[in-house]
Formats: structure tokens, sequence, C-alpha cells
């Protein structure tokens, strides 16, 4: 399963590197985005973790888009990944 | 305290907003794809709609921006400056409904030089944004922050105005403007041709030094806000605008409305976070993002392309507590996921501050740095704190207690 994510301002975490594609090992459950956070946490988070996410979340000020949608629309941590889904990290807290 | 009139019961509960239909509050037809505060769901369509209605109403409703009026964009690169460029391009185009009608320019203010960047990172970003700028047709400029040293120490007074201003009311003048010009739009300005950041190296120095020498970093940000305000009044006055518009938005202000008070700066708070702010005298500035929350402008860049240009600052990558506008921001942010109307709340104070603050502004003398009113109240604290001995030295009326707490770093 592949899935593009990309980083709006949160780039700077993850070695500068806007747009990743992502294919998560299979496993018999489908994957969730709790478990995505961990993923990417491992993976992909270059430094400071604790901008990015906080517990089992992302971080307050982080805007997390499946498919262009906001998250809390689709159950946030609980919205189980289909193949090719679109997801999009944009920090708020910057810029102004 | 404040009286708040959503009703907390129904937003601690996750499952009961999961539950509710997910389609957009507004036409209910389509599918909702954003949630604005609790239980306000928006399609695309619609929020699109909300968005650009909210910055024309907010113009329209506050009067200020005469018809044919030079304007100042100040522009930092960030999504909220990048919104409100896009909004008034937008608006401006011929098709638009309620068209807006004053003449704009871009103004954008490479702070590199303070942040310790290297010259070619400051050129990289500014020939981004130059391209940006160019694509909208308004004249734009470009200055470093080293500019700052050739402020002319003139830079509080207002200068004297080049024509008599008639005094017409905001309607009068709408109806003027719209006889004489019925079928012609305005024309943008030719826009200015740049090659590249003038920066002196000394002063780049200089500015290090300054920003070097100082410890906190509250107080480096707080000084960067300052002199990036006074380089910006002073543009805006030497290039002929009358307006300067700041792209800040609502969560933002909250943010800067509490760190604010933190920083014993209570008194400017209705000026610092208002719409207006007139404490210029001949520039006045406006606030047109101020009720837009984070999140409405970053999902709305995302989904329409609006581009911005990611450029870090000082607090980039700093811990939770790094600053006092750090710590701030964290609290209200956090605050706000849990509880939507927090960050509406606080604002709701500013409407009240902003009634006292017009009464008091008669009686006092302005302070040099951050050229907001309180002389008389700036005396009073000072002595209480017992900072100087009942000594009266002329330099130090001149600075409001937070300024002088400031300048006791540098």
């Amino acid at each position: 399963y592949c899935y593009p994510i990309s980083l709006g301002g949160a780039e700077l975490l993850f070695d500068g590197v806007k747009e990743h594609q992502v294919t998560l090992p299979s496993q018999s459950e489908p994957w969730d985005m709790k478990q995505l956070l961990v993923w990417i946490q491992r993976n992909l988070l270059k430094e400071r973790p604790e901008l990015f996410v906080q517990g089992d979340s992302v971080r307050p000020g982080i805007l997390v888009l499946i498919n262009d949608a906001d998250w809390e629309l689709m159950g946030e941590l609980e919205y189980q990944l289909q193949d090719q889904d679109n997801v999009v990290f944009i920090s708020t807290l910057h810029g102004g | 305290m404040c009286q708040v009139d959503e009703d907390y019961n129904g937003q601690l509960d996750r499952d009961e907003v999961l539950s509710f239909s997910k389609k957009c509050v507004k036409c209910k037809e389509a599918t909702a794809v954003l949630v604005i505060r609790a239980g306000d769901m928006f399609c695309s369509g619609c929020f699109k709609e909300y968005f650009v209605h909210k910055f024309r109403a907010m113009l329209g409703k506050n009067r200020i921006i005469f018809p044919g009026e030079r304007v100042l964009l100040a522009v930092s690169g960030g999504p909220s400056s990048c919104s409100m460029l896009n909004q008034v391009q937008e608006g401006l185009s011929q098709n638009a409904h309620k068209k807006l009608r004053f003449i704009p320019g871009i103004v954008y203010i490479d702070e590199g030089g303070a942040l310790g960047l290297s010259v070619e990172e400051r050129q990289r970003t500014v020939d981004e944004l130059q391209s940006m700028f160019k694509a909208t047709g308004f004249p734009y400029h470009i200055l470093p922050l080293e500019e700052v040293f050739d402020l002319p120490s003139s830079v509080l007074e207002e200068s004297s105005p080049s024509s008599e201003q008639p005094d017409i009311t905001y309607k009068a003048a709408v109806d003027h403007f719209i006889q004489t010009n019925r079928n012609c739009y305005l024309s943008p300005e030719k826009q200015a041709d740049l090659t590249g950041l003038n920066i002196q190296e000394s002063h780049t120095h200089s500015l290090q030094q300054i920003f070097g020498s100082i410890k906190t970093l509250t107080a480096k940000e707080d000084l960067l806000q300052t002199l990036r305000q006074h380089l910006l009044v002073h543009t805006a006055r030497s290039k002929g605008y009358s307006k300067l518009m700041l792209g800040d938005n609502c969560t933002r202000l909250a943010v800067k409305l509490l760190a604010s008070i933190s920083l014993g700066r209570g008194a400017q708070l209705a000026i610092d976070t208002g719409f207006s702010d007139l404490r210029y005298g001949d520039i006045i500035t406006v606030r047109p993002m101020r009720d837009y929350s984070a999140k409405e402008v970053s999902f709305y860049n995302h989904m329409y392309n609006v581009p911005s240009v990611f450029i870090p600052t000082l607090d980039t990558k700093t811990t939770d507590k790094a600053s006092v506008l750090r710590l701030t921001e964290s609290f209200v942010t956090k605050l706000q996921a849990h509880f939507p109307s927090t960050v509406s709340t606080i604002y709701r104070l500013v409407g009240i501050i902003n009634l006292l603050y017009m009464y008091i502004c008669e009686w006092f003398s302005m302070f040099i740095v951050c050229v907001c009113v309180g002389g008389g109240l700036g005396l009073v604290v000072y002595k209480q704190g017992g900072i100087v001995c009942g000594q009266k030295s002329l330099e130090k009326h001149l600075y409001c207690y937070s300024c002088l707490r400031l300048t006791s770093f540098l």
C-alpha cells in the first residue's frame, strides 16, 4: 500500500523534504492514523519529535488533511488508511 | 468574568461531533471537508465563499480604506499575509463581487540579518518571493532589515500632508469614486525593477551584534517586532502610502494579546491587536485577517493553491519554554484543541479594552519605542518599581515599562 504524504511548514523536521511517498509494511489489520504517526516518528522524522507529535496524536497546531478533508471529519486517529490515500500535515503555527 | 454564548457540554465529547451528519451546514448538499469551531462543517465551495466574503465584509464594515487610496501590504511570506495578498488580488479583479477599490503595493522585509542567515540564503528567499510578487502585478518593495539604521530620527513624526484631504464621509467618497470611474478600473502601478538586496555588510554586522547581545529570546523577538514595525511605517510614509495592511490572523493575535499582558504591554493591547491602529498619525495600520483562525487560512491556502514561502524566524524549532511568546502560543493552541472557543473568547476582550483605551488616549504623551500612549502611567509604575531612586532622567521618561525592560538587555 502506498500513501503520498506531504508537509507544509513541518518539512524542517523531515530533512527539508516536503513530499514523501510512503509504503507501509503489510499487516493483518488495516493501518490507521495512529499507527501511521508512530511509523512516521520512527522512520521519517529526523529531529525534534516533540514539535510534531504529542502523545498519541499530532501536536496541537498541526492541521491534518486526508484526501483534502479535515481529519476531524474522518475520525482522526481511528481513521483507517486506504491505498493511495493522500495525507497532508500543515503547520498552522508558522507565519502570518 | 467574560460571558460566553456557547454551551460547553457537547464539545468535550468527540464522538458527538463524528455522529453528526457530514453534510455542509450551509448548502446541506455537498460533503463537508472542514470543521471550523465546533460543529461548523463546510464543504469546499461554501468555505471559499465564506472566506472571501469575510475579507470584503471586514474592509467594507470598517470603512477605513477610501477608494483610490494607496495601501501597502506587508507580506512576510507566511500563510496569513500571502492569503491576504491573494484576497486583495481577487478583490481587485474586474469581475469581483463587491470589488475592492484601493491601489495596493507590497513590502517585504528581509530579516535574515538578525537571524544570522547567509547572503545566499537570503537572496534565495528574496528571489522566490520576487517571482510571487511579480505575478501579482502590484508594485513591490523588498528591503533588508538593515535599513533600520538609516531611518530618520523623525520616524515618529507624521509627514506633512502633501495635499489637503477634503473632509468627506466614506459613503460620499465611494459614490464620487463610482461616478468618476464608471468604466475604467484602477490600473496597477508600474512594477519596480529590483535586482537584489542592497545590504551593507557593516549594518548586518551591527544588527547581529545587537541581537547577539540580547540574552533572552523574548527580548529579541520584541526588538525584532519593533524594528520591523518602524521600518514598515517608514516605508509606507516615504513611498506615499496612507495605509498599511498587516496579515496577523486571529490565532496569532490571541497569542499576542496574552503574551503582551505578560510582557507589561497591557495598556497597548487594544491597538496592538485591534483592527485599526492609529498611533502613527498619518499612517493607519489595518489587520483584515484578524477574524481568520490559523486553521482556516492554512486550509484555504492548501485548497486553492495560494503560494507562500516558508521562512524560518527567531523561534523556529525552539522548545515550548524558549520565550514568553512561544509558551503562550503553546498554551493557547493546546487549549484551543479541546475548547474551540478559546481564541474567540480571548478576542472579545479586545473589544472591551478598545473602548477604555480610546478614553485615556487624550491625556498622555507617547513613548518613543512602542509609540504607545501612556506617559503618565509609565511614570507611576516606574517610581513604584523603585528603578531609579528619586532621580528624573529625561531619557527614561520616554520608555514605557516594557520597553524599558527590553533596553536593559541591550
